[in-house]
């Protein structure tokens, strides 16, 4: 597989201009977590009011997949209801899993990250924003990471 | 054994060495395979692979008891796997190596088996903030069990270990200094000899983590005066789950047995049982036969090859290394003098994440390692989430070095750092 397969231009431009990666002050729900495995980690920030998740942010550090998966995640969960936003990482998870088919209408931008699926020691990296808002969602605050090595 | 014509002049033909490597001659990704990852694992040569294959095809048996010819044949395969590995590093009797599958389980024998019996609340046991985990969550366990504490020696910020350092650390509770013989991350190589006078002086015992020291430098544990060395196969050409610890030998007499099973016993009765001598007393179960007989065989390699030659080599490849990567623009972390450290060169390079860059490296048939290289205490000191690593061994050549440098910069051109 070609090198720009994996690392889409899409890719490359979240994660040289990531979008919402900021502190939030005063977000209503946040969680932290680190993936020991390559060194990545994240904090994410959601706003909610209303049942709607209003904004997400996120800062913290990683490589090109976890970042621009992160900054993604940020603009395709915005102004959901919560039972859409858990829809949605329940539809990304599976596309990173192979399970669903990735096709541009469902996912947009986040089709891109496909060609992680035939990295399995990536898909972690991507998946690990998702993990986090998840949990944030859930009140968890601050989690363990997933990868132990 | 004492196989000359490949001894060059003080160093080694690579080159001819890598012919040697089946794997070596393989196309990853459509390019040459270039292996710069043997700190993590090292490739092994066809001898070592043929011993592993003439063993299974006319020796196999399990050890000691049987009265058949092939169990002879491998229990004396066995045991001269043990007397070779004991030439290797200077051992003064066979009976003062036991086997294990690698220093991970080395040292947590050693944590356990003298650590419980021995430590008490209170005492202290030493380590540096290069160790591999291998050599610090052992011994915190064992803290945990026996009250023990266990304290901290810092490194120096250009990657080195100041001895003073931990002599000034070592106090009358001082029982362990737990230290690794040369860093899998930076490539130190601690002053060993001093420390272990330091330590002995203080009344504790010395146990070096020698997964990266023994197999890239000449090492005598009868000069270096160590109570503990444990050894890896696998980085040394031989087989996964080979391996070992050296122990002096009134220390494994008086230490607990660590498993307990079949051939480590002398008698069993219902409400106790009695033990082997060293190394036996160590041995639990079917042991890992044909791993330790193919890592006599990669001895034999090395030992043909000359082990002061293969320090050289290294030392040049290294040299060459940290020169290439600094040209070409990456940080590389632990000493800068090629005399003072082994060749395990960690960097960064122009704020790439190293999982992005080994994936681009990997592209191009060049394997590294990406991550913390099971050491986050050192990588929260070097304050890098992770680093890359470009290690090297007996089949490494300038051209490695340059195919490495030459992707470097092609990670870079893509990312656009």
């Amino acid at each position: 597989m070609a090198l720009d397969e994996l690392y889409k231009e899409v890719i490359l431009d979240h994660y040289k201009n990531p979008r919402n990666k900021r502190e939030m002050p005063g977000a209503e729900l946040s969680c932290s977590k680190n993936n020991p495995l390559c060194g990545d980690e994240i904090t994410v920030f959601v706003h909610e009011d209303g049942g709607k998740v209003l904004d997400v942010a996120f800062v913290g550090q990683g490589c090109s997949i976890s970042q621009s998966s992160a900054s993604m995640m940020t603009e395709a969960v915005v102004g959901k209801s919560r039972d859409e936003v858990d829809e949605r990482i329940g539809a990304f998870r599976g596309m990173m899993a192979g399970e669903v088919e990735a096709d541009e209408d469902a996912f947009g931008e986040l089709v891109a990250l496909k060609g992680v699926v035939k990295y399995p020691v990536r898909v972690k990296c991507a998946v690990l924003a998702w993990d986090v808002l998840q949990e944030a969602l859930a009140g968890v605050g601050e989690a363990e990471g997933s990868a132990p090595h | 054994m004492a196989v000359t014509e490949r001894r060059g002049a003080g160093t080694l033909d690579a080159k001819a060495i890598k012919a040697e490597f089946p794997i070596l001659e393989r196309i990853s990704h459509g390019k040459p395979l270039v292996y710069l990852d043997s700190a993590n694992t090292s490739q092994k040569p066809r001898a070592v692979i043929d011993t592993i294959t003439e063993y299974y095809e006319r020796h196999n048996a399990n050890l000691y008891r049987a009265v058949y010819e092939l169990a002879e044949e491998a229990t004396a395969m066995f045991e001269g796997a043990r007397t070779t590995l004991a030439r290797f590093i200077g051992a003064p009797d066979p009976s003062t190596v036991v086997f294990t599958r690698g220093t991970t389980e080395s040292i947590n024998l050693i944590a356990n088996a003298w650590g419980r019996r021995f430590l008490r609340e209170g005492d202290e046991i030493l380590f540096t903030e290069m160790e591999h985990h291998s050599n610090i969550v052992p011994w915190q366990l064992v803290a945990e069990a026996t009250g023990a504490v266990t304290r901290l020696v810092p490194i120096e910020d250009d990657g080195t270990l100041d001895p003073s350092k931990v002599e000034a650390l070592l106090t009358g509770r001082t029982k362990v200094l737990a230290i690794t013989g040369q860093s899998n991350v930076l490539g130190t190589m601690p002053a060993l000899e001093r420390l272990t006078a330091s330590a002995h002086a203080a009344g504790a015992i010395v146990v070096v983590d020698g997964a990266q020291l023994v197999p890239h430098n000449p090492v005598d544990v009868a000069t270096l005066d160590v109570d503990f060395l444990t050894i890896s196969g696998h980085k040394m050409l031989g087989p996964t789950a080979s391996g070992g610890l050296y122990g002096r030998l009134e220390l494994l007499d008086a230490m607990d047995p660590f498993l307990g099973g079949g051939e480590m016993i002398m008698e069993v009765y219902p409400d106790h049982s009695t033990f082997k001598a060293p190394p036996h007393k160590f041995e639990a179960g079917t042991m890992n036969i044909a791993e330790e007989i193919g890592l006599a065989a990669a001895i034999e390699y090395l030992e043909a090859l000359g082990m002061e030659n293969v320090r050289n080599h290294e030392r040049e490849l290294t040299a060459y290394g940290l020169e290439a990567l600094g040209a070409a623009g990456a940080t590389v972390f632990g000493p800068k003098d090629p005399e003072l450290r082994g060749g395990a060169l960690s960097f960064w390079y122009k704020d790439i994440h190293p999982h992005d860059l080994a994936q681009v490296l990997d592209q191009e048939g060049v394997c590294v390692r990406p991550g913390h290289h099971c050491a986050q205490v050192l990588m929260r000191r070097l304050g890098v989430p992770a680093t890359t690593r470009a290690s090297f061994y007996v089949y490494n050549t300038k051209e490695d070095v340059d195919a490495l440098v030459a992707a470097l910069e092609k990670a870079g051109e893509f990312f656009g750092a």
